[in-house]
């Protein structure tokens, strides 16, 4: 098979492999804030059932998790396995990605001075509006490097959609290896993975710079 | 009337009792100086007036309407409408505590815009009109970095009058400043004063108490040793421990 050929197979992946990254990006980034008010709560319950859940699946390996999901249903329920494998994708992989970026909310949040909660409090400032325009915006601006580290290794996670079939680009590149016996698709999709990861280091060091307008 | 008005506040920290039994009435128009050595309890006192600690004991009143009641069991009990009391007072911070991703105009007008409801170009005009008292003209568009510790406090100062409040408490607005800066902020005080803004403040600038204040409190260990107009409490005290603080005061001035 030419190369352009297998470039182009592959390209019929490429729109799966966006859906994956843009859609967990989509539900973690949200979900990860909550997940550390939660994780962050005073309610000692509440905080700690959130400390085990996060514990769990930062300490156990995405590919089971979303065997797990995609199976789990059929297995202790006998629901059947939907064709449409995205929806157990994008619910592993937001639930997984929420929990990481959950813990670089925490450490964000906690490091905001006690000063900018006193002073929005003084002003009058309700608990929501003290959190969106005074804390997170600040929070942010702080974690933005280890969010971007996250979301490059988004990028090459995507890849292990693999296993349970949806077809991604790593997905294609494997069948198309394993019909030609050739390693070439596995380049291929290494460069592709390689340029994707450009563009969002691009983008990411660009958000960072706007942010950078004023000092901490 | 008295503005503000605490009765009997007791505060501890564990096994600390940083105020023991302490009243304070401020009535409109007066500037309450407090100075006293640290540990005292004066910050202590200004916190739990603006709220941002709870007391244990006593009572808060503000324009007489009451912050803290005692309910049928004698438990005491916080208004729980806070907020409504927060619009009656100010403070400002030490350490300023300027919001640094908001410009210096965008500092001073959100709270009004996004607590009062005032209309925005409303705001605006006034805090310019502030701003421009202060000496700050053509500092709106700068962010709090870019400005000296003094003009970041003189700031800060603006950003609590934008709330339009009836009283305005200092936590030792001029300790974290270099000293050449102490006076420009110092000076605005003054100047506050002057038009009879109510204000309680605590400081360790004794020339400054002495000429800003209608009364001054002297505090030491949880309570008020000593208070009355500042020519009483700086130069004919008859307190063994007022001269004493204040002899290592100058003493240490050098």
């Amino acid at each position: 098979m030419p190369l352009i050929k297998m470039i182009e197979i592959m390209c019929t992946g490429l729109s799966k492999t966006c859906a994956i990254f843009f859609l967990t990006l989509l539900f973690s980034l949200p979900l990860g804030i909550i997940i550390a008010l939660l994780r962050m709560s005073k309610n000692f319950i509440i905080s700690n059932i959130i400390k085990f859940f996060v514990s769990i699946l930062r300490g156990t390996p995405l590919m089971l998790q979303l065997l797990a999901i995609t199976y789990g249903p059929y297995y202790l329920v006998g629901i059947s396995v939907s064709r449409n494998k995205l929806i157990p994708v994008i619910i592993a992989f937001s639930i997984n990605y929420a929990a990481y970026f959950s813990e670089i909310y925490r450490g964000g949040i906690e490091s905001i001075p006690k000063g900018q909660y006193e002073a929005s409090e003084i002003l009058g400032y309700n608990r929501s509006q003290q959190f969106l325009k005074i804390i997170l915006p600040q929070v942010i601006r702080r974690i933005l490097p280890s969010i971007t580290n996250e979301i490059v290794t988004l990028v090459k996670d995507t890849s292990i959609a693999f296993t349970v079939s949806y077809v991604e680009i790593f997905t294609l590149a494997k069948q198309i290896a394993n019909s030609q016996t050739s390693f070439m698709p596995f380049i291929v999709a290494g460069v592709f993975y390689y340029i994707f990861n450009a563009l969002v280091s691009f983008s990411m060091s660009r958000a960072e710079k706007a942010m950078n307008y004023y000092k901490i | 009337m008295n503005v503000l008005e605490m009765n009997n506040i007791k505060k501890s920290f564990g096994e600390n009792n940083v105020l023991k039994d302490i009243s304070l009435q401020v009535k409109k128009g007066e500037v309450v100086s407090i100075i006293g050595p640290s540990g005292g309890g004066k910050s202590t006192l200004l916190r739990c007036a603006t709220l941002l600690e709870k007391i244990d004991g006593g009572e808060i009143k503000y324009m007489d309407e009451k912050v803290t009641y005692y309910d049928s069991k004698q438990k005491l009990c916080y208004n729980r409408n806070l907020n409504k009391f927060r619009k009656v007072f100010g403070l400002v911070f030490q350490n300023f505590n300027l919001f640094p991703h908001y410009t210096v105009l965008k500092n001073i007008i959100d709270a009004p815009v996004s607590v009062l409801t005032m209309d925005k170009q409303e705001a605006t005009e006034r805090a310019l009109a502030l701003l421009k008292k202060m000496d700050l003209s053509g500092k709106e568009n700068l962010y709090p970095c870019e400005l000296s510790g003094g003009m970041q406090q003189r700031v800060s100062i603006v950003r609590a009058l934008a709330m339009q409040p009836d009283i305005l408490f200092f936590d030792e607005p001029t300790s974290a400043l270099d000293p050449e800066l102490t006076g420009e902020v110092l000076k605005v005080i003054k100047q506050l004063a002057e038009e009879k803004m109510t204000m309680v403040i605590v400081t360790h600038e004794m020339a400054f108490a002495k000429a800003v204040s209608d009364r001054v409190i002297f505090m030491d260990g949880g309570v008020i040793v000593e208070q009355g107009k500042p020519e009483d409490v700086f130069e004919n005290t008859e307190n063994e421990r007022t001269k004493q603080f204040l002899k290592t005061y100058y003493s240490n001035a050098y």
